[in-house]
């Protein structure tokens, strides 16, 4: 078991590195996302909505778009020079491999909604203080669902014509229930509801955590037998 | 060869079948439109229900059928089980094209409104969107074993997706009208209606099992074609 996490961690330690390392990728998704909060800004209709309104899907499906994107460029890497026939020669487990990709593109995920947050405070003038902390757990209960199934479409979909295209089409339906959820418990406390209102979409979002993460760890490794 | 005969008699057989579906179904309109009550509130654009329930119907039993395929196809490695799902997929799409157009139809007179973020019209529009990307998928990898796994993937996953899919819907309201045969309490549809209703089912369960049937001797027999211009080569 310790060799299994042993591979994980160095195979998103060398994504990570390489990311890292060239920056280009992350500036670009970083770049897409506060973009994307600035056109929501303006195509809405300042007399009829106000920005409060509207906050939690603008940031949801800003995380949701930039997630996309993120998860994209995950496999163009090893794609490009056959870098993912080597790792596949590698003599180590399927699913380890799915989990050093997966916990990289989390990585790369939580980088970017890192610097969407803030921006998103600060174009759309949100109150955030208080419930800081529960927003991030939402963050990180509704990304890492589909960041898992993400990565085992995007391990697909790098392989067919039309990638860039393939991913979204198979992954939105995916993310619709993660970021249903996660706009009703940001917009609940966004607007300072009690807990009590909060806890039934958490737990649904850790549910689906679970079941996600399992099966993708399940159906990973027969992507890449040969 | 004997392979290729007996892809051949199954998509006759599938023809067949669809034929029986379409008598059918001019039974069923005679049936909905002659001898079923109008029903009282609603007046004639009730009668939709009965070929909109049935066609859901049968886009969900594809989708599980998809969802069971691909599955087993991981676990077996069969080529029959991918072709089947496929097929599944391809019948699955049209019908729930068939719902997705009359759902609207029925809507617009009854509700005053086309769509409605309904539960089960936004469940629909997703196993739509599945499907779609499921064929999409398929047609964008060349080698037929990636292909194989890849679309199995995605039919497994679409599968455990569906519960979720169903959770989050149902908690909004609605303008959908609840279950009305398939509860735990009584059918509360009139004995005639529901006559109707069951036949019209079956008769759309004949006709997905004649569409997939059609699709998958087909399937064999291009796969036997293509194989043969390959090793002509």
């Amino acid at each position: 078991m310790g060799e299994f996490f042993r591979v994980a961690l160095a195979v998103a330690a060398k994504d990570i590195r390489v990311e890292h390392r060239s920056r280009t990728a992350l500036v670009s998704a970083l770049a897409f996302a506060v973009l994307t909060l600035v056109i929501f800004n303006f195509a809405r209709d300042a007399a009829s909505l106000s920005r409060d309104a509207m906050a939690p899907s603008v940031l949801w499906i800003t995380i949701a778009f930039s997630g996309v994107v993120a998860l994209n460029r995950s496999f163009a890497l090893e794609r490009e020079n056959a870098a993912l026939d080597g790792l596949l020669l590698a003599p180590v487990s399927r699913a380890a491999l799915f989990l050093g990709k997966y916990l990289a593109n989390l990585a790369f995920v939580f980088a970017v909604e890192a610097v969407a947050l803030p921006m998103f405070v600060v174009f759309f003038g949100v109150d955030i203080g208080g419930v800081i902390a529960g927003v991030i757990l939402v963050m990180v209960l509704a990304t890492a669902g589909f960041v898992a199934v993400g990565t085992v479409f995007a391990a697909m979909t790098v392989r067919t014509r039309l990638a860039e295209l393939m991913l979204p089409l198979l992954l939105l339906p995916f993310m619709l229930p993660p970021v249903t959820w996660a706009v009703q418990a940001t917009a609940r406390l966004l607007s300072g509801r009690p807990a009590g209102e909060i806890v039934g979409w958490i737990r649904l979002l850790g549910l689906y955590d679970l079941v996600f993460l399992t099966a993708c760890l399940l159906v990973f490794p027969s992507l890449m037998d040969e | 060869m004997p392979e290729r005969v007996a892809a051949n008699r199954t998509a006759s057989r599938g023809l067949a079948l669809i034929a029986v579906g379409l008598a059918g179904l001019a039974g069923i309109y005679v049936l909905a439109l002659r001898f079923t009550p109008v029903e009282r509130f609603q007046g004639l654009p009730q009668k939709i229900f009965y070929v909109h329930v049935p066609a859901a119907w049968s886009a969900l039993l594809a989708f599980s059928l998809v969802g069971i395929a691909s599955g087993l196809y991981l676990w077996l490695r069969d080529p029959r089980l991918d072709r089947f799902a496929e097929s599944s997929a391809s019948a699955g799409l049209v019908f729930s094209v068939v719902m997705l157009t009359t759902g609207p139809l029925w809507g617009k007179p009854v509700w005053g409104t086309w769509w409605t973020w309904d539960a089960r019209l936004t469940f629909t529009l997703i196993l739509f969107f599945l499907f779609l990307g499921y064929r999409a998928l398929r047609s964008a990898v060349a080698d037929p074993l990636e292909r194989a796994r890849f679309s199995a993937v995605v039919g497994l996953l679409g599968f455990v997706l569906v519960p979720f899919v169903h959770l989050t819907v149902y908690l909004f309201p609605t303008l959908h009208p609840q279950p009305i045969v398939l509860k735990p309490s009584a059918p509360s549809l009139p004995g005639t209606m529901l006559r109707t209703l069951l036949a019209s089912v079956g008769v759309y369960t004949v006709l997905l099992a004649g569409f997939v049937m059609t699709r998958y001797g087909l399937g064999t027999g291009e796969e036997g074609n293509r194989e043969g211009r390959d090793d002509g080569r």
